[in-house]
């Protein structure tokens, strides 16, 4: 797999001129506008070159599948070969080749009676070793990985726990994006119906929070407890208290869908419309899992942290920060609560998600791979930076607003500051890797979590060029935002998330879905994704250039219709990916014995 | 000291004490100090009903596709005559009750236009409630939800003269035999709406937008003559077309058509410039027209009025900037009699 680290290769150096170019982006700002040559400026190359990386990587992901096939083919046919050599040498060694001609020839005459293999007696498997019969051993996209290879011994109430939490999160993630493919297609048939619990006004915020609080909260709590109590060495501080986190977040979700729909909501900011006696219930428990894990932590039987509680319990902590200061009403008069709006919608997705998660990759990257993260400094790094550089970048949803300049000024530089983290976390985790690329044909682990960390490299390089000031003027208040905001919690959090449960559960449970419904459920989502993304990224542009030429507002709606389809199609192939994981999910946590699978028919039909 | 990979509770403070001090830095101190506005002089504040129908406007989550911001950039313009200024947010964004904080009317995204000027650009009461009602009834492009929970349709016998009936299009209408008429909080979100209007700076003061750099240019290469003027076609998509719609057909029972229209093709404009001016409420079976003389200049009105007069099957001579001037010069002297 050259090709993939000279990519790799290639994406630092790409990285490298962005930030040696950078000062001419952001000292660029004072100068007036220009649409004329949109296309050369270097926030939308940059765009293109970026989802030009997410698309090459996507087709060496195929190649390799198909290389692995074509070479699978290729092996057994040499074997063939060899075998029938060392037949030649043996006949040859004793003289025996008269004897042999005339085996020979008997073989040539000797006819098949027909039952050889079977016989009259019914085939059956009394020492309980066949667990699976097929009829298509190969099949060159989704055919048959090595299995897991061990199961890990695992305390059976944390298993229980990590189990009902990833369980709870699947059921948001079907709930979430049913509710996000109904708004979809709203676009298109604007008519579909006119029940006040349905309109989109009420219903978007229903979608956003349900897939941030109830689908990626819970699936990188479950997660999380597993890494905390393995990393640590220790069992879980209390299992208790982590069945009442678990109920409140779930209550959270609840109550807060039933309000919004009814038309209760905190104000209409973005990931803050659950009123604050719902989002209470939430950070109650964040507060909980964070002292059930920071107690674990500090029980733990090595003397390290290891870097992923870094991530993890710094998730923790700042978020119920981040709750606090979004929901204290002292400040939030007038604009004080558009900046702590810019503030609070950013950082809830920059230091809850993207932490956490990455807390998880440090743990389930190298476990799934079996061998040591590449750097832990670099790790380190990139957990300091990104919390300072994350920080400050907020405003940056609200250039060219009535807020002060030096806030926008400041969240822009810090953006560009973004490269830091998110290029030390990028090259961490290639270069751990690398030299494990054949791991592509094995198993769908690495291609989920390759998309996730492609995608953290392009989404987040995205988003800062988007903060400049001219990308910023053609694509900001389009359908261009909706885009970015899938790349990133739907591209890097999602696909990573998915990775981490194909990586533990199968472990868990010692059972793996077929692979033929993984990698259905991998195409299908990674497909959807690109074609909501791409759509809304050029009907996007297109958008934003038609305000800037002055047209008529109604011009812009006109000209979205058909991105607006595309995107409607990209959302029901995603969300049918889902439904696809959530029986994948199933079948590796229902209890029932693989060998109780295998009926009688199935082994009829083998014997005929 | 700093073992962070080893001593938990360093490493917990440490990532505590700095999140914390950077969020005060960044979001807490500019919040507070955000607070500390006073409202323009001429600032109206927003009355009961109209505070009532920004908690509609809230409730029915009309921020995720509306703005309320114009930005300091020349395609904002369209929306205000000025960038907003934190000033502009003294009466709206406070909070709103025990349960509820500050409501976040600068929104993030565009569907639909902004409004920061919806209640000059569009002042007329039956086409907001038209448009509530169902928008494709005014505007068929359009896909914004409608909102009938806001309406009761009832017995056209039981209509009592208080009620505000809204005049449905034929297409639109319900079954025959009722009526739709407005509910409280459609007509409280009206008022909002109509509520909706920029404040002048006091004493003339100007807020620059920051040009387009292709407008600098063309400009710069015509020098002192004369430019080429507005695009009569462009002004009136945007400006008049949601009444009279796209192609001057306007509404029946609600906005006339300018379509072979007697006044819009009269050879004398002087009428048709005095409705643009100064609205019309002359024809009981239509809505009434707003003036447009405080937000269209002469040059503009005159683009207007040449591209009415010339399409649609209408064919009347092109109107001039200077016979606007001159009936907007009697128009004002007849006002200050």
């Amino acid at each position: 797999m050259g090709k993939i680290s000279r990519l790799m290769v290639l994406g630092k150096y790409t990285s490298v001129f962005l930030i040696l170019a950078l000062p001419e982006f952001v000292m660029a700002q004072a100068e007036p506008v220009s649409s004329e040559n949109w296309v050369t400026s270097p926030g939308i190359i940059g765009t293109l070159i970026l989802i030009f990386i997410v698309l090459f990587v996507a087709a060496i992901i195929f190649l390799a599948k198909l290389n692995a096939y074509v070479d699978n083919l290729r092996t057994r046919q040499i074997d063939k070969k060899k075998m029938a050599f060392d037949e030649e040498l043996l006949a040859l060694e004793e003289g025996e080749i008269d004897a042999i001609l005339d085996k020979r020839k008997k073989a040539l005459n000797y006819k098949l009676t027909g039952n050889e293999l079977g016989g009259n007696e019914r085939v059956v498997d009394e020492k309980g070793l066949v667990n699976r019969v097929t009829h298509e051993p190969e099949n060159p996209m989704v055919d048959e990985k090595k299995k897991t290879p061990l199961a890990i011994e695992t305390p059976e109430p944390l298993k229980k726990i990590v189990i009902y939490y990833l369980g709870a999160a699947v059921c948001w993630l079907v709930f979430g994006t049913l509710v996000g493919q109904y708004l979809g297609m709203k676009f298109v048939w604007p008519e579909m119906d006119s029940v006040s619990w349905l309109s989109f006004g009420r219903l978007r915020p229903v979608h956003t929070n349900a897939v941030f609080w109830g689908w990626a909260s819970l699936a990188m709590i479950g997660l999380g407890y597993f890494v905390i109590a393995r990393t640590s060495n220790t069992k879980i501080y209390s299992y208790k208290a982590a069945w009442w986190a678990l109920i409140l977040i779930n209550l959270t979700v609840i109550l807060g869908t039933i309000c919004l729909m009814a038309g209760i909501n905190n104000g209409g900011g973005e990931y803050r419309e659950y009123i604050w006696p719902v989002m209470l219930l939430f950070a109650i428990a964040l507060v909980i899992t964070f002292w059930n894990f920071y107690k674990t932590v500090a029980s733990r039987k090595i003397s390290d942290i290891y870097v992923s509680n870094w991530y993890i319990l710094a998730a923790l902590i700042w978020t119920t920060v981040l709750a606090i200061i979004g929901y204290l009403p002292f400040y939030q008069d007038g604009l004080g609560e558009t900046v702590t709006q810019g503030y609070y919608m950013h950082q809830g997705v920059g230091m809850w998600f993207m932490t956490f998660t990455l807390g998880l990759v440090y743990y389930y990257l190298p476990s799934a791979l079996n061998k040591p993260i590449y750097s832990y400094s670099l790790g380190v790094l990139a957990f300091w930076t990104q919390m300072l550089f994350y920080t400050m970048i907020g405003t940056h949803h609200f250039v060219f607003s009535p807020l002060p300049w030096w806030l926008q000024t400041t969240a822009i530089v810090f953006s560009a500051g973004m490269f830091i983290p998110v290029v030390a976390g990028t090259t961490n985790f290639l270069m751990t890797m690398k030299g494990s690329w054949n791991h592509i044909s094995k198993s769908y682990v690495l291609p989920f979590f390759l998309v996730g960390v492609i995608f953290y490299f392009v989404g987040s390089t995205q988003g800062s060029l988007q903060a400049f000031r001219f990308t910023n003027y053609v694509w900001h208040f389009t359908d261009f935002n909706v885009a970015h905001s899938h790349m990133t919690m739907y591209g890097i959090i999602t696909f990573i998330l998915w990775a981490c449960m194909y990586t533990i559960l199968p472990k868990l449970t010692g059972k793996e879905p077929p692979q033929v419904f993984v990698g259905a459920h991998f195409w299908i989502a990674f497909l959807g994704l690109f074609a909501y993304m791409v759509s809304l990224m050029v009907g996007g542009t297109y958008k934003g250039l038609s305000w800037i030429d002055g047209n008529a507002f109604i011009e812009s709606v006109i000209l979205m219709k058909p991105y607006w389809v595309w995107r409607a199609i990209g959302g029901t192939a995603m969300f049918i990916s889902h439904l696809i994981f959530a029986y994948n999910f199933y079948y590796m946590v229902n209890n029932k014995k693989p060998i109780e699978n295998l009926d009688a028919p199935v082994l009829e039909r083998v014997n005929n | 000291m700093f073992d962070f990979h080893k001593n938990h509770k360093i490493l917990v403070l440490a990532s505590l004490v700095g999140f914390v001090t950077l969020s005060f830095i960044v979001a807490v101190f500019p919040a507070y100090q955000m607070q500390d506005v006073a409202p323009l002089p001429d600032q109206a504040k927003l009355t009961d009903q109209e505070r009532e129908g920004l908690h509609v406007y809230i409730s029915q989550g009309c921020v995720t596709c509306h703005t309320q911001q114009v930005r300091n950039i020349e395609m904002d313009n369209v929306w205000g005559d000025r960038p907003s200024i934190p000033s502009d947010y003294y009466y709206s964004k406070q909070r709103i009750d025990v349960w509820r904080q500050s409501p976040s009317l600068l929104g993030s995204e565009r569907t639909g236009p902004d409004l920061t000027n919806i209640g000059k650009r569009q002042s007329s009461p039956d086409w907001h409630l038209l448009h509530l009602y169902n928008p494709r009834s005014v505007v068929g492009a359009s896909v914004m939800p409608s909102y009938p929970w806001l309406f009761d349709v009832v017995d056209s016998s039981s209509v009592k003269e208080e009620d505000v009936v809204v005049n449905l299009p034929e297409n639109f209408a319900g079954p025959s035999g009722t009526t739709v008429i407005a509910k409280d909080e459609a007509l409280q979100l009206v008022a909002y709406l109509k509520s909706l209007k920029q404040t002048e700076l006091p004493d003339g003061q100007v807020e620059k937008f920051i040009p387009a750099l292709k407008k600098i240019q063309t400009e710069g290469m015509e020098g002192g003559t004369k430019s080429t003027g507005p695009d009569g076609g462009n002004l009136y998509q945007q400006v008049c077309a949601v009444c009279h719609q796209a192609d001057g057909t306007g509404v029946a029972g609600a906005f006339p058509p300018l379509a072979g229209s007697p006044i819009v093709n009269n050879e004398d404009p002087e009428m048709m410039i005095k409705i643009i001016l100064q609205g019309y409420d002359a024809r009981s079976e239509y809505a009434v027209m707003q003036p447009f003389a405080d937000q269209l200049s002469d040059v503009e009105i005159a683009a207007i009025a040449t591209h009415e007069r010339s399409s649609w099957g209408n064919d009347a001579p092109e109107v001039k900037e200077e016979d606007v001037k001159k009936i907007r010069d009697f128009v004002e002297q007849e006002a200050m009699q």
